[in-house]
């Protein structure tokens, strides 16, 4: 049993329909209580789809139970197929009907229907969403595949140099990041490049689309956590090699369209030239209206624009599932010149490659599906930016940090009217924007914290982006970082009511009125590391009493 | 349009009035919420009290999307997921509990009133949460009191899980001696409890108890003299249980709209011998007043269809205000489920003849509902953007469960939730 509050995942069940909610063609059959049917509003409300999900539930109740729910399976199986006509049926059971082992699955097998059916066994008591979707992913191209699997050892003939090389783009669901937009931009790279899209799945795909995966050369596993099983399952089956970079940031772009052409010998060098050209100083005619260049990123100019200068080094706090994650540690410390103070994921199936890039930053990756473990993190971490999920959008508020969502799960402002991709050229222009603005906001509150004795300001006026902390947060967090500080333990910190931390300091060490008073002249996105460095200065030196003075020496020692 | 009953309820009544009223029984996929969903309102109802649903990874999603999505950065619920190790052997899953209560507690020192919260799986492994809570109350009591209910969609639908919830309170109510005294049962915006108590003491009627209370912790008495005024049509439970105590319950319309709240405070005044004269002049300012405020949006929806879903058991109530005070035609009425007990004073106030629906199979009524192209479908959450897209106008009824409603200056509150989706129709040309 394990205590939650939020969860980043919800159970394997809605990652399948995640899956048939992508795809045209395929109905789901789900043996589930009542109560399970809240799942389509995900679908229907956070993601604003016109339609409901494919998805019939069996909705049994208590009375049922005993007998009559197997019958119930085959009603909805049947039912469901009269009505819907899908060409592919998934069958399966949420966390009850598994309980109750119906094997909806076999039931539904038995019964003869004239479509594939797919039986789903994706245990919920162990697993989660996105294991689920790539389960029911990897299940459903399998069964409908397996046919067409040629022998061992089959030679797989070489494309010829005149034929534009085929990809298949795998992984966007119903309900990702951005994944709507990604597709596009994704096509749109491919086209620069000359290569030829054959089939998007599970996004829009039927599965008569599915069965045409084995006409492409390589399939480009574009969101890992889902697309990864069935992408090494093609190159098992069919020798399709996999591209594996994730092109979301410049830098990244660049790798993908690089890896792309090494795999299927095609010359990318002018695709990656033309992607450098806004960068380098080497400014010509040719380039003057660079800016509207579709085939490059305006994000390494803007990073380099004297206005970005006050980017260097900003600290930032990284959580979300694995591939955004990653993304954005390289973005942020290789593009906008941060510097990554936490990183980590709940996606446990990537730990690994996480806790690499933590590593390489002198950090200890937070690998883990606990809100409040990633919350204590991020309190001890004290970043200026964190990017994460909805959940840390909760905990940067509470906290008082600017913060931009960059990972599922998500709510509906999110899921934006606008084009806003992630991945490729402009992917990285919505990036820069995205992650910009809520610091941006940072600095206008400072202005007005500034300003506050002025009677034009009222009470409260704030940015617009999320309401600054009142005078009593503030003193709050304040005294939160005090008790981190203390306790060397984050934990504790944020579990330690309040008021018992006011009389902690660290060390016994205090703040003079005056010293305390210089301390809040300054802004407050730099304050608590000055106040951090201030106070070890002061242990460090066996001063007891930090002093307007203190404060200025300590400055002198260690700098900004 | 005319329903055609299931097998189940061969519909050879031919009715005359609407005790005798056919209803068709569907049977089908339901598209509501189970019980756990009523967490969403309660805790904030009851601020001293923490709820733990006691669950799948499921149940935990659940109230969170419910809760829309994070609505709070430190909630008063939460979830212990059950896990494999769990299901394996029962003795190892109450000391998993006892240590998530303990881990919970520690970390949340405030809580009064810990709810143990069943759920479909807790239920079908036949974890004894009963057990657990007595458990539990021997190293926590009086400190925190524990109770246990089950919101499981096996047992419940949407806001039965208040009534469940209310139901657990029930055996530990304090005795009363009052005689007699008048408890408003169903949980009411704080706002719209504090307008009857001012109506109540008006009228001359106390002492006055309102359950759930504000707190937990302060539990309303209850003895022979206690009258139950249902301020919820959903409290099937509860009631009885509250009968079983002593109380006798005030069958009555309930609070929605000028006509119910009417018949809602003349059912109690009645019970008091208030006079008529005096109940008239006491209530007569706040009906005029609704009155003007009404009138605006009865214009709006007078002459319009509208069609109900089953969603929150305030179906019946509101179809009867639809039709009533705004002139509505009801196309259907769908509700979870009738129990006459509640319900019948209701019942008799819609026109003869309504399509009353219980239960319900989703893809049949939504094919009723498009052939009979209301002008308002009120339905919840999973359903509305999709018939917003073939050019339905919906009301999220779960907004009606969550909004102040009731009472007289609410009622053209309730009028304008529905007039808003027409109006905002009437507005766009896009
Ligand atoms: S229906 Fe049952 S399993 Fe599903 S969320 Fe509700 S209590 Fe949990
Ligand atoms: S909270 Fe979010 S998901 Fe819930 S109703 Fe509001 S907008 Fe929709």
């Amino acid at each position: 049993m394990e205590l939650t509050l939020w969860t980043y995942e919800g159970p394997p069940h809605v990652g399948a329909m995640r899956i048939a909610t992508g795809m045209e063609g395929v109905h789901y059959v789900l043996h589930a209580p009542q109560g399970d049917t809240y799942a389509d509003l995900l679908f229907t409300m956070i993601e604003r789809r016109d339609r409901r999900p494919p998805v019939t539930y069996t909705t049994f109740q208590a009375r049922d139970l005993g007998g009559d729910t197997a019958e119930m399976v085959k009603t909805s199986v049947r039912d469901a197929y009269e009505r819907f006509k899908p060409q592919v049926m998934l069958v399966g059971e949420s966390c009850t009907a598994e309980l109750i082992q119906d094997q909806p699955g076999s039931l539904a097998k038995g019964m003869k229907l004239p479509i594939p059916i797919v039986s789903l066994e994706l245990p919920a008591y162990s697993k989660k969403e996105n294991w689920g979707a790539s389960e029911t992913l990897y299940h459903l191209v399998r069964t409908l595949l397996l046919p067409l699997v040629p022998p061992p050892n089959t030679h797989k003939p070489k494309r010829e140099a005149h034929i534009r090389p085929k990809a298949n783009i795998i992984g966007p669901t119903a309900l990702g990041f951005r994944c709507r937009d990604d597709i596009r931009e994704v096509i749109k790279l491919l086209a620069e490049i000359g290569v030829d899209v054959n089939v998007v799945a599970p996004m829009g795909a039927t599965p008569d689309d599915l069965l045409r995966i084995p006409d492409a050369d390589f399939n480009i596993c574009l969101y890992p956590e889902i697309a990864l099983t069935t992408c090494n399952w093609l190159q098992r089956s069919f020798g399709q090699p996999t591209i594996k970079t994730v092109p979301i940031g410049v830098g990244a772009t660049r790798d993908f369209i690089a890896e792309i052409g090494k795999v299927v010998e095609i010359d990318v060098s002018e695709a990656l030239k033309r992607s450098q050209s806004d960068t380098l100083g080497n400014w010509d005619v040719s380039r003057l209206s660079s800016a509207n260049n579709p085939n490059a990123s305006r994000l390494p100019w803007y990073s380099r624009s004297v206005d970005s200068t006050y980017l260097t080094g900003k600290r930032v706090f990284i959580f979300g599932d694995a591939t955004h994650a990653l993304a954005a540690a390289r973005i942020a410390t290789e593009e906008l010149g941060f510097t990554l103070v936490g990183i980590g994921t709940y996606s446990r199936e990537f730990a690994r490659e996480v806790r690499e890039v933590a590593k390489k930053h002198g950090l200890e990756a937070v690998i883990s599906d606990d809100y409040l473990a990633v919350e204590a993190k991020v309190a001890e971490a004290a970043p200026e930016l964190v990017l994460g999920t909805q959940m840390e959008r909760h905990i940067a508020k509470r906290l008082g940090i600017p913060c931009a969502v960059i990972s599922a799960p998500i709510h509906v402002q999110d899921v934006p009217a606008r084009y806003s991709p992630q991945m490729g050229w402009e992917g990285a222009n919505v990036i820069f924007d995205s992650w910009v603005h809520p610091l941006m906001m940072g600095l206008e509150e400072h202005l007005i914290g500034m300003f506050r004795e002025d009677f034009e300001f009222a009470e409260g006026h704030m940015s617009h982006l999320h309401t600054a902390p009142s005078q009593d947060s503030r003193r709050e967090s304040l005294v939160t970082e005090q008790a981190i500080a203390a306790t060397g333990s984050s934990n504790q910190a944020v579990l330690t009511p309040v008021a018992q931390a006011v009389a902690q300091t660290v060390d016994g060490i205090t703040w003079s009125v005056d010293g305390e008073a210089e301390l809040k002249k300054i802004p407050f996105f730099v304050r608590g590391k000055i106040k951090r460095n201030t106070e070890k200065f002061a242990s460090d030196h066996g001063i007891s009493t930090i002093t307007l003075e203190t404060l200025y020496e300590a400055k002198a020692a260690i700098g900004k | 349009m005319a329903l055609e009953p299931c097998t189940e309820v061969p519909a050879t009544n031919i009715k005359k009035s609407n005790t005798d009223l056919s209803v068709l029984k569907e049977r089908g996929q339901r598209e509501v919420f189970c019980g756990l969903t009523g967490i969403v309102w309660l805790h904030r109802k009851m601020q001293d009290a923490f709820f733990l649903v006691v669950g799948s990874r499921t149940c935990a999603h659940l109230i969170q999307s419910a809760a829309g999505v994070m609505i709070f950065a430190e909630p008063r619920f939460g979830t212990a997921i059950l896990g494999e190790r769990d299901l394996a052997g029962l003795a190892d899953a109450n000391e998993e509990l006892d240590r998530v209560v303990d881990q919970l507690l520690e970390r949340r020192p405030d809580i009064g009133t810990l709810f143990l919260v069943g759920s479909c799986p807790s239920e079908v492994i036949k974890l004894d949460l009963a057990k657990a809570a007595e458990r539990l109350n021997h190293r926590f009591f009086p400190k925190v009191r524990i109770l246990n209910y089950s919101g499981s969609g096996i047992e419940t639908t949407f806001t039965q899980g208040e009534d469940a919830c209310l139901g657990s309170m029930v055996p530990v109510l304090p005795h009363s001696q009052d005689e007699p005294s008048l408890m408003v049962v169903g949980s009411l915006a704080d706002v719209v409890e504090d307008q009857f108590q001012r109506l109540f003491d008006k009228l001359g009627i106390g002492p006055v108890y309102f359950f759930p209370p504000r707190r937990a912790a302060q539990l309303p008495p209850i003895g022979k003299g206690t009258k139950l005024l249902l301020a919820q049509p959903f409290l099937s439970d509860t009631v009885r249980s509250l009968i079983s105590r002593g109380a006798t319950l005030l069958p009555s319309p309930y609070p929605f709209g000028i006509e119910g709240t009417t018949a809602w405070l003349k059912t109690a005044a009645d019970a008091w011998n208030i006079d008529h004269e005096r109940f008239e002049e006491a209530i007569a300012p706040q009906v005029n007043r609704a009155k003007i405020a009404l009138e605006r949006y009865r214009q709006a929806l007078t002459g319009r269809k509208a069609f109900l879903f089953p969603d929150s058991q305030l179906e019946i109530p509101l179809a009867r205000f639809l039709s009533r005070e705004c002139g509505m035609e009801l196309v259907e009425v769908g509700t979870p489920y009738i129990d006459r007990l509640l319900m019948d004073t209701e019942i008799n106030l819609l026109p003869v003849g309504t399509a009353l629906s219980e239960g319900q199979d989703v893809e049949k009524q939504l094919d009723r509902c498009r052939e009979a192209r209301p002008d308002i479908t009120v339905c919840g959450l999973g359903l509305a953007n999709p018939l917003e897209a073939e050019g339905m106008a919906t009301k999220w009824s779960i907004e009606l469960v969550f909004s102040p409603i009731h009472g007289y200056d609410q009622a053209a509150d309730l009028a304008e939730l529905f007039a808003r989706p027409l109006e905002r129709r009437r507005r766009l040309t896009v």
